[in-house]
């Protein structure tokens, strides 16, 4: 991709004065919100399906199964608990077979989702407990199938419990994106790292934190609305 | 016709196997409103989720009309439960869905996509429950009586042969209840549907049941239409039922008997004889007095009965119980 220079007006480069190219840290911000976009886009493909499979599988739920239940359990437990910048390292191999890179947004992206995807289950495994179980056995009652149970009961009355963990899944996924940054995915992260701490450019540190806060703030509202509209009870 | 024959029940805790219903045979007879009263914990829960088997009996069989509901493999029993109805003490709606769809609901998990039949058959059931204004609404913007007749309507959106009831009318006002329960009978005499009402109160047994099973700790301690089990309680547990619906008139208690002299009967009388002057005629005939202790007159149903508790004197008592008895008066003698 092409960047093009863009000079700061002089009130700025009296405020910031290493800053000389503002397009560098708006071509960093796409970056951001592309690898975002897809790690989270793919961590709900991923993370929704194993949160309904916890769900379904655990003690005194609809298809209990111990054994599955606790080998899932662990694998999220074991993926979660390994801090995000390790995880990252230990995965290369993984991410360069699956997209060929360890860099970049393509890069990044295998690790955010492996990192993220067992939070998430987590999340959709809590709000689905609190489906009712009233509600559940009503279905059984008029006939519903399993898949019926999941797919017309369980997602539509966790709704606003789930998309209250997307939510906090995105937050969650704009801190590891940033800490990419430190191994060479880009985005602000990347920019913070390099030239705020490498370079001593403190100028650059505070617009990249600046512009992170400004994202999870803008993502926590975008939340709250969308829960309050389709989180309906 | 719904038939349990030698069936049991217990839940394995601990591997321990604790009993919830003691072995039992019942038979619930098509177009009956059939009830099931019992205390909390004596095992009622069980029982009517055994008929669209929510709960697998330990031993038995299940038969609902002529299919073994025990012997069904999964597809099957779900295609059987498509034809009981079911409401719940806490009405159990779907909260993210409209009134409209939560009556939808079990026709569209039958298979039925066709819009304008959905819209068509949804309408004729909140029609039939009174809620036609409030299709759009959601379940949080309803009352609790509101929310029953949705799951009413709910209930009878596949067209059912039995409707379940599980404590229905529990969590309801009492004047709330009142009006579900002439809603039910209604709708029993209308659809000539099946109804088992499950419930811990005999005024709902007194206002709509025709038979009921009294269950205490997991055993059926008696059966038989309402009015008997009304006017004859046997076990000491249908005798509290049927004490706390009607409560005995202070006067018709013992210490006020051991100050009444001659025989103290008790006279029940049901249905035409309600209607017919019998003790006044029997008195002037054999030349009896008598004393009203307690009594009341009321009605099980449809069925009027009456229940006066008195103190006779005279020269012919004996005359004048047959007498009465010949009149269709039910006669229990309290004190010789």
């Amino acid at each position: 991709m092409t960047t093009y220079a863009i000079q700061a007006t002089p009130i700025l480069r009296t405020l910031f004065p290493n800053i000389d190219d503002w397009g560098e840290i708006g071509h960093a911000c796409i970056d951001t919100l592309l690898m975002l976009g897809g790690s989270l886009l793919l961590t709900i493909i991923l993370g929704l399906p194993l949160g309904v499979l916890l769900y379904l599988t655990g003690r005194g739920q609809l298809r209990p199964m111990p054994k599955l239940y606790a080998i899932t359990s662990l694998l999220v437990n074991v993926l979660r608990s390994v801090p995000f910048i390790i995880l990252m390292i230990v995965l290369m191999p993984v991410t360069y077979f699956l997209v060929g890179t360890k860099l970049g947004i393509r890069g990044a992206i295998p690790p955010l989702v492996i990192g993220a995807a067992p939070f998430f289950a987590r999340l959709v495994e809590t709000a689905l407990r609190e489906v009712e179980h009233g509600v559940i056995e009503a279905s059984q009652a008029m006939g519903a199938s399993l898949w019926q149970i999941v797919r017309h009961v369980l997602l539509p009355e966790a709704r606003g419990g789930l998309l209250a963990g997307v939510t906090v899944t995105a937050i969650a996924l704009v801190g590891y994106t940033a800490m990419g940054g430190a191994i060479g995915s880009g985005g602000l992260g990347d920019l913070a790292y390099r030239y705020g701490y490498l370079s001593y450019k403190s100028d650059y540190m505070l617009v990249t934190v600046a512009l992170l806060i400004v994202l999870v703030q803008l993502l926590q509202m975008l939340g709250d609305r969308i829960v309050a509209h389709y989180g309906r009870r | 016709m719904i038939r349990f024959v030698d069936v049991h029940k217990s839940y394995r805790v601990d591997s321990r196997d604790i009993p919830a219903l003691k072995p039992f045979s019942l038979e619930i007879a098509d177009g009956e409103v059939f009830g099931i009263i019992g205390l909390s914990g004596a095992g009622k829960s069980t029982l009517i989720r055994l008929i669209n088997l929510l709960e697998r009996p330990s031993g038995g069989t299940i038969l609902v009309g002529d299919t073994e509901m025990t012997a069904l493999a999964e597809p099957a029993l779900r295609a059987q439960r498509r034809r009981i109805g079911m409401i719940f003490q806490h009405f159990n709606l779907l909260a993210s869905q409209t009134v409209a769809d939560n009556v939808a609901f079990p026709m569209r998990l039958a298979g039925e996509r066709d819009d304008a039949v959905l819209r068509k058959r949804v309408d004729e059931l909140l029609a039939r429950v009174g809620l036609t204004d409030h299709a759009d609404k959601y379940p949080s913007q309803l009352s609790g009586g509101q929310k029953q007749r949705v799951g009413i309507a709910r209930a009878l959106a596949n067209k059912p042969s039995i409707l379940l009831g599980d404590e229905a009318t529990s969590a309801l006002e009492p004047q709330t209840t009142a009006s579900e329960l002439d809603l039910l009978a209604e709708i029993n005499r209308e659809l000539k549907l099946t109804i088992v009402l499950i419930t811990h109160e005999m005024d709902v047994v007194r206002r709509v049941c025709d038979r009921v099973a009294v269950l205490d700790a997991g055993e059926i301690v008696e059966r038989g239409s309402v009015i008997d089990v009304f006017l004859h309680p046997q076990h000491a547990t249908t005798k509290r039922f049927v004490n706390e619906a009607l409560p005995e008139e202070a006067i018709g208690d013992e210490a006020a008997f051991a100050r009444v002299p001659g025989r103290i009967l008790r006279l029940s009388f049901r249905g035409d004889a309600t209607w017919t002057p019998a003790l006044g005629q029997v008195a002037r005939d054999t030349g009896i007095d008598f004393n009203l202790l307690a009594g009341r007159i009321d009605r099980i149903k449809d069925m009027p009965y009456g229940q006066l508790t008195l103190a006779m004197q005279g020269e012919h008592i004996d005359a004048a119980m047959s007498a009465l008895r010949n009149a269709g008066i039910d006669i229990e003698e309290l004190r010789a």
